[in-house]
Parts: structure tokens; sequence; C-alpha cells
């Protein structure tokens, strides 16, 4: 059945972590009889375990709704769950694209936070209609009237009419439909245009190939149209169209404009169906995409290894699936002296790099060791040309180096005010540069920095949520690239360089990051036969030294009434557990030692 | 039926014992006089199956002289052995040493035993009384005293390394009583502590000097024995020229022995067998259990380094054909290098610096195979 344009509804949730995006979403599905109580779980649209787990949406979702208004009429309205994380910035303003307004949540104990702004300015970009909304009305510590006014004094957003509900027990969630409806207005679209369609999202189906999420802008698809991706110029026929449901998904006769459904063509990777790319048919071609659409680059790199070298096939197998997912994630083979055969693998964060991992040790239960985080460098050389750098391994000779740029950020902090001190503290020891500070309310800064992108790329949210007691939130994006006085720092083990333990950092910090490190190692490495020198250098020079002291002893003294076979078990066990160490020469250093190195902070 | 050509060891196990010592997780239990009866006649079926003649006999425990010696005579008189075969009985000085102590050494020689090993643990007092022994440094002499005079010349000494409240000054006191005693062999063990012991579930109550220390009180005896004219020819084992174990030896020289009693093992045409830890299932239905194939070169050299003359070369090359790399032997000047190993043109053999760190060394070795 053909559906009134007047009654369709785009629109997706936007919040800050934790604001309660997944719960009023559920709320939703539950209010529209979309699921069956029964079938109801939490965060039922993150259907990846890890989404769950962490509380935190991965992938974009989408689903279609039905509701009858007040009005008595039917209403169709497309949910699109975007993710809540800056490293998928990009995702998150496709997602918006494919809408016409987004509700921002807003926790009522909280207030606006970080992301909420980002996220509000990310939709009032897109054009779209923002409808706030107060939730978690339930706590106790909730004070809607003092957020609300926050909302309507930093995003200048009129809250008088703004739904104040609970997510969690349901109150009020009907007030939120009711706007969706009205405040919300239907797609302009015009089915008789060229098709284009935007991709917001796509995944990988072992059966279906990959399945294309699409906002369609002007014209329609259907199964059997010859679709083209307009970015990458490849070319499908249309298998399948449909609807997204909270549960199965509802196969359809066409696709026309102003909605959001599925295609499938037999498409085998999700790099042929990039985010963000316009979809068009080759029946009906538009002439110029959507406009919006870049490549996303990985911004921070390393290299992951199996902890036993055999895996190599089976870590690269569970990449390429991974991939099929995820456009955003690339990865090349690397070879490491320390680690053997590995990859070096680019992500768009931390976030993703910690996703990634997680995702290959558990669903394709592989045990990994990756090494320290890098962003690309830009080296210019002393002939005038310029490489850029995501591995340490391929730092030229300093000899050769004119002059380093490194990547930095613009960031926002948002923090209750009696933070700023300890804030603009951790902020001068990443070698951050003041920009302003804003008094958002009268306890509340929204304090602007300039940071290199290696200075957060690895623990700076942890640090500045334990020196906030969580109360801070974070927001950044890439800015430019500006000089720098870079070294790279080498760890030598008995005389021998670990390329895996090698790390570009800035010159001012050299010096106790290798004290630290050589103590850590040090904590770190057993005792063996010989004594081993640890030793950090900056080229050929040592700048840090500690040693392991030799072990003295490891012998089986008794005899034990000639039962040898239990010798030779304890022999087996040893060598089972020298098997899990890492060899450089004839130096052997468990796997957390790596982790010890790598986990490093300010704490230490 | 077992059955060799050549003549092979044989262990006794003898698992009673007046009680538990907290460091020990051999098999043993109290004794129960009609149990005991039962097990030697099990003991004696069990030899008397076997078609071998022993040039070693070991009665090992345990403790062996919870017997009697008219006992042990008897379990020997069902033994076929060669004419020069060492026949050793470990005691324990409080059974044998006092002086209304009924176990009687002179049964024990004319029944052909010519070695004795007793546990002294360590000369201390307080340091004896934390391992559980009951006995004094009194009946430890009396014992041997009665040995001597019994003609039996050949006695050993058990001392332990790193055992509670020792010092190197403790140990030295221990190591010149042995040597004062008139002892031609003395092992010295190291303390392992194993899980399933009083000592194990106490670990954390132990004082025990650290591991620096135990390593140096190993050094210290090593070179206090060799100043004294002991051979240190092995890990635990010391001895005056030409009073080496030969029984002990055939465990480290991948010879066969036959090993009888509940947990005892065997190791006899390439096979490794054992007896299970039940002593009422050795009596009723004593079986040979099959463990693991035996005499691997990897065993030969993890068991063969264990003695100060080593691995020989031509031993190596006319046993298994074979023939060291050169990544091995580059290795072995590498630990010769770090003073664990030296390497001759005829073979190579451990230091005792090497010795103490035999595991890691041996693993690192058999790798490079």
């Amino acid at each position: 059945m053909s559906v009134s344009k007047e009654n369709i509804r785009n629109f997706c949730i936007i919040a800050h972590i934790d604001h309660g995006k997944s719960t009023l979403a559920d709320r939703l599905l539950e209010k529209t009889k979309s699921v069956a109580l029964r079938d109801m779980t939490a965060q039922l649209l993150d259907k990846m375990d890890l989404e769950r787990e962490r509380g935190i949406t991965i992938k974009a979702h989408a689903v279609k709704l039905n509701y009858v208004a007040e009005d008595g009429q039917e209403y169709y309205l497309n949910l699109i769950d975007t993710p809540g994380h800056v490293d998928f910035n990009y995702e998150v303003s496709r997602s918006l694209a494919a809408c016409e307004g987004a509700i921002l949540i807003v926790d009522a104990t909280q207030g606006v936070e970080a992301q909420t702004l980002a996220n509000t300015y990310l939709a009032l970009d897109h054009d779209l209609e923002i409808v706030p909304v107060i939730n978690k009305i339930d706590l106790p510590s909730a004070d809607p009237e003092r957020v609300s006014k926050e909302v309507e004094d930093v995003i200048g957003l009129d809250c008088s009419e703004a739904p104040r509900v609970s997510a969690k027990t349901g109150e009020n969630v009907e007030e939120v439909l009711e706007q969706i409806v009205k405040l919300i207005p239907p797609p302009v679209a015009e089915d008789d245009k060229p098709c284009r369609a935007l991709i917001f999202d796509s995944v990988y189906d072992s059966y279906k190939g990959v399945i294309v999420y699409v906002r369609i802008k002007e014209g329609k698809i259907k199964p059997g149209d010859t679709l083209r991706m307009m970015a990458t110029g490849a070319e499908f026929t249309v298998v399948e169209t449909g609807y997204m449901r909270a549960q199965e998904p509802e196969p359809c006769k066409e696709l026309t404009a102003g909605e959001v459904g599925y295609i499938t063509a037999s498409i085998k990777t999700v790099s042929d169906a990039r985010v963000g790319d316009t979809v068009t048919t080759v029946e009906n071609p538009a002439a110029e995409p959507l406009p919006g659409y870049r490549k996303v680059n990985p911004m921070v790199f390393c290299g992951v290894y199996p902890a036993d070298g055999a895996d190599y096939e089976a870590l690269r197998d569970a990449l390429e699936k991974l991939q099929l997912n995820d456009a955003a994630l690339s990865f090349e083979p690397e070879t490491s002296g320390a680690l053997g055969f590995g990859f070096r693998c680019g992500f768009l964060g931390l976030l993703h790099l910690e996703i990634i991992q997680e995702r290959l040790e558990r669903e394709y239960d592989l045990d990994l060791v990756t090494t320290i985080p890098s962003v690309v460098y830009k080296i210019n050389l002393t002939d005038g040309s310029q490489i850029e750098i995501d591995n340490p391994t391929h730092y030229p000779d300093p000899g050769l180096i004119a002059s380093c740029e490194e990547p930095f950020t613009d960031a926002h902090i948002y923090a209750p005010a009696d933070y700023v001190g300890t804030i603009m503290d951790l902020c001068q020891d990443r070698r951050g540069v003041f920009v302003n500070m804003d008094y958002i309310t009268p306890d509340r800064v929204d304090i602007h920095y300039e940071l290199p992108l290696n200075e957060i790329i690895y623990d700076f949210f942890d640090s500045l949520k334990s020196r906030t007691r969580g109360y801070a939130s974070f927001d950044y994006e890439i800015s430019d690239y500006r000089a720098s006085k870079l070294v790279k720092l080498d760890v030598l083990l008995n005389g021998d360089i670990v390329d895996a333990l090698s790390f570009i950092i800035h010159s001012d910090k050299a010096y106790s990051k290798a004290r630290k490190i050589a103590e850590r190692l040090k904590d770190n490495i057993p005792r063996q036969m010989f004594e081993i020198p640890i030793q950090i250098g900056i080229g050929g020079k040592i700048i840090a030294r500690e040693t392991v002291k030799a072990m003295r002893k490891d012998v089986l003294a008794k005899c034990y009434g000639g039962d040898i076979t239990r010798k030779k078990k304890l022999l087996e066990k040893q060598k089972e557990g020298k098997k899990r160490m890492r060899h450089f020469g004839t130096v052997e250093v468990p796997q957390e030692a790596f982790m010890a190195v790598l986990k490093l902070d300010d704490n230490d | 039926m077992i059955m060799t050509d050549k003549p092979i060891g044989l262990y006794i196990h003898i698992p009673f014992c007046r009680s538990k010592c907290p460091y020990c997780d051999f098999y043993s239990m109290r004794i129960d006089e009609g149990l005991k009866q039962e097990y030697i006649e099990a003991v004696k079926r069990e030899i008397q199956k076997s078609d071998c003649i022993f040039d070693t006999v070991y009665f090992g425990g345990g403790t062996p002289s919870q017997l009697k010696s008219q006992e042990i005579a008897e379990i020997l008189s069902v033994v076929s052995h060669t004419d020069n075969c060492e026949i050793t009985v470990e005691c324990n000085p409080s059974d044998t040493g006092r002086e209304n102590s009924i176990f009687d050494f002179d049964v024990l020689a004319s029944a052909g035993v010519n070695r004795i090993s007793m546990g002294l643990q360590s000369a201390v007092d307080g340091e004896r009384k934390a391992l559980g022994r009951l006995s004094g440094k009194e009946e430890v002499l009396n014992a041997i005293n009665k040995c001597h005079k019994a003609g039996i010349d050949n006695i050993s000494l058990d001392l332990m390394l790193g055992i509670p409240y020792q010092t190197i000054e403790s140990l030295n006191e221990s190591v010149s009583f042995c040597i004062n005693s008139g002892v031609k062999h003395i092992s010295a063990y190291l303390l392992k502590i194993e899980d399933n012991t009083y000592f194990g579930k106490n670990r954390d109550k132990l004082i025990l000097p650290d591991e620096d220390t135990v390593s140096d009180m190993y050094l210290t005896v090593s070179e206090t024995l060799r100043n004294n004219g002991f051979n240190h020819y092995e890990i635990s084992n010391f001895s005056l020229p030409g009073y080496e174990s030969k029984h002990n030896c055939k465990y480290w020289e991948c010879k066969e022995y036959l090993g009888i009693g509940p947990s005892a093992h065997s190791f006899i045409d390439g096979k490794r067998l054992y007896y299970d830890n039940d002593i009422n299932k050795f009596i009723s239905e004593p079986e040979l259990i099959y463990d693991d194939k035996g005499g691997s070169l990897e065993e030969y050299i993890m068991l063969g380094l264990r003695l100060s003359k080593g691995i020989n070369f031509c031993d190596i090359k006319q046993k298994y054909s074979y023939n060291f790399n050169d990544g091995f032997i580059d290795y072995c000047r590498f630990l010769q290098d770090k003073n664990l190993l030296n390497l001759t043109e005829n073979g190579f053999a451990l230091t005792p610096e090497g010795f103490l760190l035999s595991n890691s060394v041996i693993c690192e070795l058999t790798d490079r195979l």
C-alpha cells in the first residue's frame, strides 16, 4: 500500500551518551506496538552484544513504526538510531541527512553535555526540526525546570512544550510521538524526478550480501532496477526492497521518494555501498549526487598481531569479515621483528579501535597483541619532499628530517565550573593550546582547547573522567596539521631494538616517558637466566636505563622415586609458558609487559 | 611378565610413616600391622612375578624402617640379585638410632644390605622441628655407629636447603655435621613446596629464605663439600669417589628399573609404567599401568644434564645416531659465557650455577634439538 507522503515522518534521536537514547527508542517501539511485549529486550535496536554491554550504539539502526495519532490518522514514523560517539561523527551526519527532524534528549539530572551541543549543531547544519525532550524525570535528582532553562539558554531551543518523560518507566512517551507528528515536517519528495537515495548505513548479511539502508530523496527504486553507486560507480541489480521493522524486515514492491528502507542487490562488500554515497538507477539516472559524501579516512593506527603466530590467517579472515561491515576499518599486512606477522590497522578513533579489538577477541576468539596507537604524522624531509607516517617503524633517520607536523584537534570540554583548574592542568600537560572558556550557566563551563590528536587518542578521556569524577564531557574534531618537535623513542632489550614498542612522541615528553617505560618493563619482565639491560633511546642516544636481574634458581631438586614422566610434564609446562612469551634474541617478554607499556597513563 | 636380559634396578616402595612430614607429598600412610603383612606378601608376589636379575635394590618410602629388619630381609630373600648388588635401605634415625630400638642392622647386613640412607635434613634442632622431624642429632650419630658396627660403611645423609628459619650460617653447621659424621654420601635437596602438603597449604605463614639466599646456600654447600673431597655428581647429590648411588644413577642415565608398590614407577623396555596410588588395589589386584614411552633423546638430555659428567657426544651418536646442530652448540657456547655450562670436545655439562637453573637451561637446549 502506498503511503501518503504527508503522513511520513523521518527522524532520529540525538543525545549525549547515557542520556537515554536507546531506552527511549525501546519505548517508542513498545508504544507503537511494533514489538510484542514478550519480545521486548532492553536496547532492542542495539543488536550487537557489545552495544548492549557497553550501553552504546556502534552501528546506525533504522526502524519503521506505525502510529495512529490523536488526530485519528495513521502515520509512518521512520526512526533512525545513530551512533553516539565522536569517532562516528560522519556516520551520524549521514543519518541526520536522511531525516527531517531530530529528537534531542537531555538528561534531567545532568543537563547539556558536550555531545548534546555537538549533535544539536550537527542537526541544525542539516536544517532539521529539533524536538527537545527532557528525560529521566523519574530520578530523585531530576530537575527538569533547570535543565529546560539550560537548553533554552545554551542552545536557544524553546522548551516550554518539551515533553518531560521517563523513558525508563514509559511516562509521557506518547507526548513525544505526538510532537514528532506535529512538529517534524513531512518529507518534500517527488517521485517523478531522477532517482537519488542517500546511503546512511550498510550491513553485511551472509545470505543476502550487503543490505543497504537508504533514504529515498527523489524518484523511486524497485526490484529489477539497476543501481548505480555514484561515488564508486559500481552497478548492481536490485533483488529486494523493503522496510525495516523492529524484528523482521518487510519487503515491499518499491521504495518511493521520502521513504526510508533497505535494498539488497547481491553486493559483496560494504565498501561498494559506502555510507554517504548516493544511489541512483540506470533507468532514471540523476546528474548530480546528493551533497556531503566523503570517504572517511582512518585517523588512528596500530599494529594488531595474533598472540599465537599460528592465528595469523584466522586474524586476516576475521578482519576481512569485519571490514565487510565496516568501510572505515583499514588493514594491511605488516611484519614486526618482535611480534611476527600481523596487520597495520586504521581506525576512526580510539573507541573504534577498542571495539574492533574486542570484536576480534570475542566474536572470533582471537588472542591479540596491539602496539601503541599512532596518528598520521607529516614529515618534511631535507630533500623537500613530504611523507606521511602512521607507523613508528617507518620513521626516517633524524638526519633526513627538516621538520615534522602533527594533527591537531579543536576540542570542547563541558564540565562543572569546580573542575576548571584540574581540566586546564590536564590540557596543558597534553600540550593543549587554550582558546577560550564560556560559562554556559553560572556553574557549567565550556572549555575550548586545541589539542594534538596524539595526546588524546589514548587515555585522555579516561584521565578526564577520573579527574572530574565522571562529570566532564568531551568532544573534538580534527582541525589542521601543525609544526611540532617530534622524536622516535626506541626500546632496547639486551641491546636489540624491539620494534613493536617504538613510538613517536613530542620531544618535551620523551625523558619522563622513557623513564616510566623502563620501570614498567623492569617490573613486568620476569627474571631470566641472565641479566637483561633495558634501554630507551632516541636515535643512538640512551636516555633511560633499567636492569632485570638474572634469575638464580629454577631447578627440580627431587627425583620423585623414578617418576620421570612427572619431571617431563613439569618441563613441558614450562615450555608451554615460554611459548606464550615473545622472543627477542635470547630475551623472553611476556604479553603483560607489552600491555603494561601500552597502558602507561598519567597516574604512573 | 617383566623380563630383561641384563640386570636392572629394583625400587621397593614402603608406604608407611609414623607421621606425615609437612613438606612431603609422597604416597604414605600410618602403619597397620594387618595391612603391613598383606603388603609384604603382595610386594614379594610382584617381585616373583618378574623374571629379572637386579644389580641395585632400593627400599624407599614412606619409611622402610617402619618395617622390622627381619621383614626387609624376608622381602630381599625373594630378590634375585647379582653378587656385587648395591642394596640401599632408607632409614629414619628415630626408628633405628634409639638405644632401645629393636631395628637390627646386623640382620640387614646379613640379608645383603650394604647402603643406608638417612634423613638428617638439618643439624639445627629448631629447623628440624619445623620440618616435623622427630629424631635428634644424637640418634643420627647412634644409627651411623650401629651401621658401622654391622659392617655397613656406605651411608648417606639427606640435607634440606631453603627450609624455614635456615640461614647460611646454620646451613654451614649442618654441612659440618655431615662431613664430621664420616658418611660417604650426602644428598642436599632444595625444599620445593608442593601444593598438596601442609607447607603448600600454609605457604603464607612460612618464614623462608629468599631466592637469592637459597641460591647462595646451594652454591656454598657445593663448594664446601667439594673442598672436603666430595664430588658434586648430580644436582642434589654429593659423594666421596666411588660412593655414588648406583641405583639413583640409573634414573639419570636412562637405565632400566622396576618399581614395586603403590605410586612406584618403572622404566622397562622403552616404557614408563607405574602402579596406582592405592595400597589396597596393589594388594588385591596390582596392575602396572602404561604411562608414556621413555628413553627419547630429549629425555636422555633432560636427565643426563642432572649429572656433572653431563652429555657425551659419542654416547648420543651411538644411542640416537644424532649430531647436535650448530645452533645447539652456539647456544652451549652462549651458556658457557654465562658460566652455566662447560662445553668440551667430548660433550657438555652444567656447572653448579647451571644446575641451579637447570629447568630453564634444559628447556632452552631441548628446544634446539
